[in-house]
């Protein structure tokens, strides 16, 4: 019952976030409407028993991405947008494509609700912090070395692109 | 420990805790004022009260009294926000922080940490992952600090929160590497557990040094480290850059005024005190210290609470004298420290500590 | 006791929620903002299985048992790309934006000036 009223609360402040993304029109507003999603995503993957990530969503995601969102928002300073019409193929055919996705998925989620089971919130150590770092550090350790070599040449390349012209 | 119980106790301790807290800020001003007068050769405030006590009191009043402008061209939403979300950042720290082991009251023994429960047979224990969660509020702390400088609208607010909030997340990196050493000699992220692990002696060898098993001993230069991130976290100097009052007029908070520029100032001292905590929880035993038989039994009791109150102080008391002591980095030096320096330097801190751990 | 399909269906409407904003916004930070949406999206799911193999069990084709916490190191994963696309991309933008003063995609549709 409280697990039921918690996830309800935090879902719909995610889906308000989210809506409020697509609502404003200037983008700092935007840029916090998602940190208050991935903050109630946050608190959504503690109620899946995922502490680590939670944690680290928070760390990573909406202290230090959005954070650079942020920045950038501010250094370029450009104002709230302005509508003009693009492409209308996009507007025609993917408006309602991405309709019908979602309601397509939501309704195979719902016609199998009885094989996919239920949470339970309970005392286990499930998403505890030592598991996961065996996890990555034995089984999935090459994927990691590959991921560190991919930060480095992100470094490098956000540094080359950021460079005025000299 | 049933869920009532939980409840009904975490929030009188968070209504104790909060009430402490606030008023250790205000009467750390005096302190600071009083310190840096001292160093300067001149006294301080000595009217208000005797010694100059209820100077707080005062100052309190007049940030009531003060009249509340806000420019005509500030994006209001934001400008209103931004010390509350500053503030309540710093504020959620307190909730993992444990003040001592428990006390007794009334047959239930109640854990000193508002987040703390303790378990069926008496163990207390805390939330697996505490030290993450501190680290998380000290990134999110950054946006009161950024959206404070825009929403201002004026040049000198916007470079200051833009210098402010580039310096704390390059000092994020530093901050969060040299406690990775502590993690790895103590093999939690809980505050509990991590204090718990310091409890006997050094032993090297089979001989048993008669030192404290305190993690300053081997991690000295992650102490280092983790001091000279905090003080550019907090925005303190030698790293004040961004609200220096010769450079920037004041920085982020120029276009504030009475209450709001109250909460960036609790803000700013909350995250002191903040800091003085972790350092005494992960480096320095927390509440552990020599027992004193020959005291009566109730200041026995409470004698985890007066060390951990004393090693806070002291960490208080170094913040204040290194502000009165040491000039300020420019910003080049400051970025060239945090990244060239202390990166490097916790990096290698963390392989040695590992190489160490590893072989025995 | 929440139904595993609730989250799925969240994640399913954040998806498409960032969807629609990728289609419908002109800035280009803020399309930007909706892939990350859709990847926050996704990272929901995958929290959402891994809970479910973990309480459930099971075999993986090749006969091995499936570790559910394999979820949480994909997520890892995800979020560290997302990341370094993050600082790439937001450096892109910055460079876009020295030459052409715009943030509006509709105007950056030219190689040109």
């Amino acid at each position: 019952m409280v697990h039921q009223i918690l996830f309800i609360i935090f879902a719909l402040m995610c889906v308000a976030g989210a809506v409020n993304l697509l609502r404003q029109s200037h983008p700092i507003n935007s840029a916090l409407s998602l940190v208050v999603v991935m903050a109630s995503l946050a608190l959504i993957y503690l109620l899946l028993g995922a502490e680590f990530l939670a944690a680290i969503q928070v760390i990573v995601y909406a202290g230090a991405i959005m954070v650079l969102f942020v920045f950038v928002i501010m250094l370029l300073n450009a104002g709230a947008e302005e509508r003009s019409t693009g492409s209308r193929i996009a507007l025609i055919v993917g408006v309602p494509g991405a309709l019908v996705l979602g309601v397509l998925v939501g309704w195979i989620m719902i016609s199998n609700n009885k094989l996919l089971g239920s949470v339970a919130i309970s005392p286990t150590d499930f998403g505890e912090t030592h598991f996961i770092a065996r996890l990555l550090f034995r089984d999935f350790l090459l994927p990691f070395e590959v991921t560190s070599v991919l930060i480095l040449i992100a470094i490098m390349g956000a540094v080359v692109l950021g460079r005025k012209e000299s | 420990m049933d869920i009532k119980l939980f409840i009904v106790a975490a929030v009188i301790k968070i209504v104790l805790i909060v009430f402490i807290m606030l008023t250790g800020v205000a009467y750390t001003t005096l302190l600071e004022r009083k310190l840096v007068a001292r160093i300067q050769n001149r006294w301080g405030p000595t009217r208000v009260g005797p010694f100059g006590l209820l100077q707080p009191l005062a100052d309190g009043i007049k940030f009531i009294l003060k009249e509340d402008l806000v420019p005509a061209s500030v994006h209001k939403g934001l400008y209103i926000m931004a010390p509350m979300l500053a503030l309540a950042m710093s504020l959620i720290s307190f909730a993992i922080i444990p003040f001592g082991d428990s006390i007794k009251i009334a047959g239930y023994t109640i854990p000193l940490q508002i987040t703390g429960v303790t378990g069926a047979n008496g163990a207390r224990s805390d939330i697996n992952i505490g030290l993450l969660i501190i680290l998380g509020a000290t990134s999110i702390g950054v946006y009161g600090i950024a959206l404070a400088g825009w929403s201002s609208n004026s040049k000198y607010s916007l470079l200051g929160s833009l210098r402010a909030s580039a310096q704390m997340i390059s000092y994020e990196l530093a901050l969060g590497l040299s406690l990775v050493g502590i993690l790895l000699l103590s093999g939690s992220l809980s505050l509990r557990e991590i204090v718990r692990t310091q409890e006997s002696t050094w032993t090297i060898g089979g001989f048993n040094t008669h030192l404290p098993h305190w993690y300053i001993f081997p991690q000295f230069i992650a102490f280092f480290i983790y001091l000279m991130a905090a003080y550019a976290e907090t925005n303190r100097i030698p790293f004040d850059l961004p609200e220096a009052e010769t450079e920037l007029v004041a920085g982020y908070h120029t276009e504030y005024s009475s209450m709001k520029f109250a909460m960036f100032f609790m803000a700013e001292y909350l995250n002191m005190f903040t800091v003085g905590c972790l350092a005494t929880l992960l480096f320095f035993g927390g509440w552990h210290g020599p027992a004193l038989p020959f005291l009566p039994p109730l200041l026995q009791a409470l004698l985890p609470l007066i060390y951990f109150a004393i090693k806070v102080f002291f960490f208080i008391f170094l913040y204040i004298w290194i502000r009165g002591t040491l000039p300020r980095f420019r910003y080049d030096q400051l970025m060239a420290f945090g990244w060239k320096f202390l990166l490097p330097l916790a990096i290698a801190n963390i392989i040695v500590t590992g190489l160490i751990v590893a072989l025995g | 006791m929440v139904p595993l399909s609730w989250y799925l269906i969240l994640s399913a409407v954040l998806f498409c929620l960032g969807v629609l904003g990728f289609l419908l916004k002109r800035n280009i930070i803020t399309i930007f903002m909706s892939i990350e949406l859709m990847l926050n999206a996704v990272n929901l799911t995958f929290v959402a299985f891994a809970n479910y193999w973990n309480a459930h069990g099971g075999l993986l084709p090749s006969g091995k048992p499936v570790v559910g916490l394999s979820g949480h190191v994909f997520v890892f994963f995800v979020m560290v790309v997302a990341a370094a696309e993050a600082a790439v991309g937001l450096a892109i933008i910055i460079a876009v934006f020295r030459t052409r003063e715009t943030l509006n995609v509709d105007r950056v549709n030219l190689l040109k000036l």
